[in-house]
């Protein structure tokens, strides 16, 4: 029974996955970290998302902060935020939130406030859908090892 | 930094970026290298005991004394966008001391600029790699630190002394042998690759290398 449940699982998660990479969220640069991860690292993937994560809501609470200003004009220092974002995205493989901020960065660059708040509700709602889903696939994975009667440290 | 009791190859990461540490960290542990990051070029120099005063140091390019305040590192590979001293910086001030000047250093950066790339690359780094970074290029040093490695061809542990300037000119086909067989090593899940130890513009050379089979320019603007 274990053995069937931990198989469904595992199927979930590579439904999961490839749904992911349909729709463009991640890119290889995720399979290549995946490809990372073995026995002697083998929570890589969940730590270096986490990491990510940390980074990212950093940069989007200053992203924001920036944009509300009343006298906002530091675009220069919105780009050095934007560019530690699209660099963290891309390399764990974050492909449609490193595209908005491509996006974000252009509209920074024509000093387009307006465009600027567009691209950042863009960018809050593209991280969004991604940490759940990521989030959704650590979960899956976690119940699968269970399943499997594997015992590993539980990731927050 | 940990000393290991046989010799492995030290690399020195130096990156800005908390993820692209740990990614590259992880690319060059599972290469099997001994791995040194640092989040500045500031901090890179410190690490490699270079001091302003040192600067003027007159021995000879080969002569890195083992004392505790210096380092063996047979690669530095620096990130080249970094606040403060960049990367490019950091190569210049490398190749300026006589102390470290041998030691091979190759540019990361996430943009592909081919000015910047050529300027790195005559400025003396060995390779420029795209971000992000992959297991087939980290497979892509290991030439690179041998080179400055003085050993019976035949043993892959000796200590890391240098005890002349020069490499020991080996002919081409035993260098390749080698690589061949550390490959073998390392490649157990990727399929075998061959590089040659010309094909140092990698950027610039898309489409032509062999190698490239993913494409690059995610939506990147290509500057021509």
């Amino acid at each position: 029974m274990l053995g069937l449940g931990a198989d469904r699982l595992w199927a979930d998660m590579n439904r999961l996955l490839a749904l992911l990479f349909h729709q463009g969220v991640l890119d290889e640069q995720f399979v290549q970290l995946q490809q990372l991860q073995d026995e002697s690292s083998p929570n890589f993937v969940c730590e270096v998302v986490t990491i990510y994560f940390h980074e990212s809501e950093k940069l989007l609470k200053n992203l924001r902060g920036l944009l509300m200003e009343r006298e906002f004009s530091d675009y220069k220092k919105m780009g050095i935020h934007l560019n530690q974002f699209m660099g963290s995205s891309s390399s764990i493989g974050a492909k449609r939130v490193r595209n908005v901020c491509v996006a974000f960065r252009a509209a920074s660059e024509q000093n387009n406030r307006a465009g600027c708040l567009r691209a950042l509700e863009l960018l809050e709602h593209e991280y969004c859908y991604l940490k759940n889903k990521l989030h959704e696939l650590f979960h899956i994975e976690q119940q699968r090892l269970l399943a499997a009667g594997v015992r590993y440290p539980m990731q927050n | 930094m940990g000393m290991s009791m046989e010799s492995q190859f030290h690399v020195l990461a130096v990156d800005d970026s908390i993820i692209d540490r740990k990614l590259i960290e992880r690319l060059l542990k599972t290469s099997s290298y001994q791995v040194t990051t640092v989040d500045s070029g500031t901090k890179a120099l410190e690490f490699l005991g270079l001091h302003e005063d040192d600067q003027s140091n007159t021995e000879t390019p080969s002569v890195s004394p083992n004392n505790h305040q210096e380092v063996d590192v047979n690669l530095i590979i620096t990130d080249y966008c970094m606040p403060g001293m960049t990367g490019y910086d950091l190569l210049r001030k490398i190749k300026e001391s006589s102390s470290l000047r041998d030691i091979p250093v190759v540019i990361m950066s996430s943009e592909n600029v081919p000015s910047r790339i050529s300027r790195c690359l005559e400025e003396g780094a060995e390779e420029f790699f795209l971000k992000p970074v992959r297991l087939s290029d980290v497979n892509r040093l290991r030439p690179h630190m041998m080179k400055t490695k003085l050993k019976d061809p035949k043993q892959d542990n000796e200590e890391n002394k240098e005890e002349s300037g020069k490499p020991v000119s080996r002919s081409l086909e035993e260098k390749e042998e080698q690589q061949q067989q550390h490959q073998q090593q390392q490649l157990h899940r990727l399929p075998q690759q061959q590089h040659s130890n010309s094909n140092k513009r990698k950027a610039l050379e898309e489409g032509l290398s062999p190698d490239r089979t993913r494409p690059r320019y995610n939506g990147l603007t290509t500057v021509v």
